[in-house]
């Protein structure tokens, strides 16, 4: 690597312990941080910061959801979906029948509603594993969803049955529904992203979060040092659920303005367990790459004929895309099982040794 | 035979060794499943500070016991009484937060995570702090992961496995996983270590670090051992008393030279030595 951990000594726990062992790191993190709240919003444009950044942002956090309940308490999940639904489904109606309410407190609340019912889904966790467990959580999604679309209390007695998110203010500036701009919405996500990102990296590293890999990685050992199963793999369902949930409002009311269970099908679940597995299981860095490499790609591919000059139909594109998608997704999986957030993991590494392997 | 001779010296000479009361009491323990059998009847008392070994040829029911005496298997009838609270079987949440930790045969460990990850899952026990605290990962819970973590650095000390805080488990040799197996029942401050089969698969030299350490954990902290081992010349050396299981039954119960005269275990297990 260009900066080398060489050179740097810690004297005490705590500066081994630190987030980031090495200061450089730190230092990059905070500025990329920066370069997302300054740099990025000035420049710009209303497409990149409404239709690419909002939505990727709000995919990593239910991929961080997610890669909590499956990548670090090894439960296999199917119901990514319907969680954001819960999230968004209860954030409206908070939002609409308590006017008062700061919008903050309303999406953290969708989450928490969808923690309380992560739960109840979490319980058969006790006893099923792996494959089966992923078909109880499939239950949650299409019990979830079909609930939502078929009771009209949780739209309101809308007549539409897909209403409008509410517009709110954060700051004093108008952060959700269809007229708020592009930039409030875009740092009003972020801002979430960024805290739900170091609170779920602060999790894996403390006790909880050696508590669900101990469950991950050996239940039986877990259980004979004195951790209960059961508990450990609620928290795991709940933190996810909330995570989800959380993503699943602000989907709702600064992505697509509109709060629809359709949003929130099958295929949700499934780009969002894509991005886990792409980006890395049990990283928190992960969820990020597979978040951008997931979302991003498509669109990187639907516009790279035009950048080089060639035109092609757009039906032709969209076939080639899906190819070239799947493939790439092949090849990864073949070179890494463990995610881009392990390439990178070797990558730093063959770096730190270069150009003397030996 | 020369070699248990002199062994027989070195004991003689050594200091007289002194056990306190009975920490753990197994009583008629019976354990079955479905039809068969794989303990019955079986009784025996564990000292505070000694070194038993519980040996038996495979399927004499030894592993079973121990995992009767950590509360993962249920056994049919008998109690356990365990610092003087009798039960019919253990909890092993239970027998974690009061001082029972245990190794493996088949090696149990994290695979995913780094050596010390699993040396400070071992303090799970002994961490309180709440959720919440966790999240901000400041104060309290900052200051309760320093505190742990010297306890976990005291354990990679006395093992001597600084080299490999870092790595992750999975990639280690067997010796060391094994090494680390020991070192995340240690971060549990154990009363009684259980360890299955210690020593299996390894080398003289390895088998020789680990009685050391089996031995001046015994002496230095004065930690409780049960151990089954296969390795007669490590069991009749480092152990205080040996008890002898065959087909779920004791057969024999005693110091080492008591076990080893005993015509039941001989004929189960030790068998008679070659003329050479």
């Amino acid at each position: 690597m260009f900066y080398r951990e060489a050179g740097i000594f810690k004297t005490s726990y705590a500066a081994d312990q630190a987030l980031f062992r090495i200061p450089i790191d730190k230092l990059f993190v905070i500025g990329l941080i920066a370069f997302a709240f300054i740099v990025i919003p000035l420049v710009g444009n209303e497409y990149w910061l409404g239709s690419i950044l909002i939505p990727t942002l709000i995919l990593s956090i239910a991929a961080l959801g997610l890669n909590i309940l499956t990548g670090y308490c090894g439960q296999l999940s199917l119901g990514t979906g319907a969680f954001m639904a819960a999230g968004a489904f209860m954030a409206y109606k908070l939002a609409t029948n308590m006017e008062g309410m700061p919008i903050i407190l309303v999406i953290l609340l969708g989450g928490v509603s969808s923690a309380a019912i992560g739960v109840a889904f979490g319980l058969p966790s006790l006893r099923i594993k792996g494959f089966y467990l992923a078909v109880t959580t499939l239950a949650a999604q299409f019990f979830l969803l079909w609930l939502f679309q078929k009771v009209p209390w949780f739209v309101n007695y809308s007549m539409s049955g897909v209403p409008t998110a509410p517009p709110r203010e954060a700051f004093g500036y108008l952060v959700t529904g269809a007229e708020a701009s592009s930039t409030a919405r875009y740092i009003f996500v972020l801002g979430f992203t960024v805290v739900l990102g170091l609170l779920a990296s602060n999790l894996v590293r403390g006790r909880i979060g050696r508590m669900w890999m101990a469950i991950r990685d050996m239940d039986i050992a877990a259980e004979l040092i004195g951790i209960k199963p059961l508990q450990t793999k609620l928290s795991a369902f709940a933190v996810s659920s909330f995570y989800c949930g959380v993503a699943g409002a602000l989907w709702s009311f600064c992505y697509i303005n509109t709060v629809e269970a359709s949003a929130f099908d099958i295929n949700r679940s499934f780009t969002v367990l894509f991005m886990v597995i792409i980006g890395g299981l049990g990283s928190i860095l992960g969820a990020f790459l597979g978040a951008f490499f997931i979302f991003l790609l498509p669109i990187f591919l639907n516009s790279a004929p035009a950048w080089i000059g060639l035109s092609i139909a757009s039906e032709t594109i969209a076939h080639v895309e899906f190819m070239v998608f799947g493939a790439l997704i092949v090849f990864f999986l073949i070179v890494e099982p463990a995610g881009l957030a392990r390439l990178w993991g070797i990558t730093k590494e063959k770096l730190r040794l270069w150009p003397f392997p030996y | 035979m020369a070699e248990a001779e002199t062994v027989e010296a070195m004991e003689a000479e050594a200091p007289e060794r002194t056990f306190g009361e009975v920490v753990l009491k197994m009583d008629s323990i019976e354990v079955g499943f479905g039809g068969v059998k794989a303990i019955d009847n079986v009784s025996f008392e564990v000292r505070r500070g000694e070194i038993l070994a519980i040996i038996g040829p495979n399927g004499a029911g030894k592993s079973s016991m121990l995992n009767c005496i950590n509360g993962f298997y249920k056994p049919r009838s008998g109690s356990i009484t365990f610092k003087g609270k009798t039960m019919k079987a253990m909890d092993p949440h239970y027998a974690a937060a009061n001082g029972i930790a245990r190794t493996f045969q088949n090696i149990a460990l994290f695979r995913g995570m780094s050596t010390l990850d699993n040396l400070m899952t071992g303090r799970v026990l002994k961490m309180k702090k709440n959720f919440l605290w966790q999240c901000l990962y400041w104060g309290p819970a900052q200051k309760e992961e320093i505190e742990n973590r010297a306890h976990v650095e005291k354990v990679i000390d006395f093992l001597d496995i600084q080299a490999i805080r870092r790595t992750p488990v999975g990639r280690l040799p067997y010796g060391l996983q094994k090494r680390v197996e020991l070192g995340r029942a240690l971060a549990m401050e154990p009363d009684i270590l259980l360890l299955d089969e210690p020593m299996a698969g390894m080398n003289v030299e390895e088998k020789q670090d680990m009685s050391r350490f089996v031995l001046d954990l015994n002496e230095e902290f004065g930690t409780t051992i049960v151990l089954i081992e296969h390795d007669m010349g490590v069991v009749m050396d480092i152990s205080d008393r040996v008890v002898v299981l065959d087909y779920g039954r004791k057969i024999a119960d005693g110091t080492p030279d008591e076990v080893r005269a005993n015509k039941n275990v001989i004929d189960a297990y030790l068998g008679v030595p070659h003329e050479d």
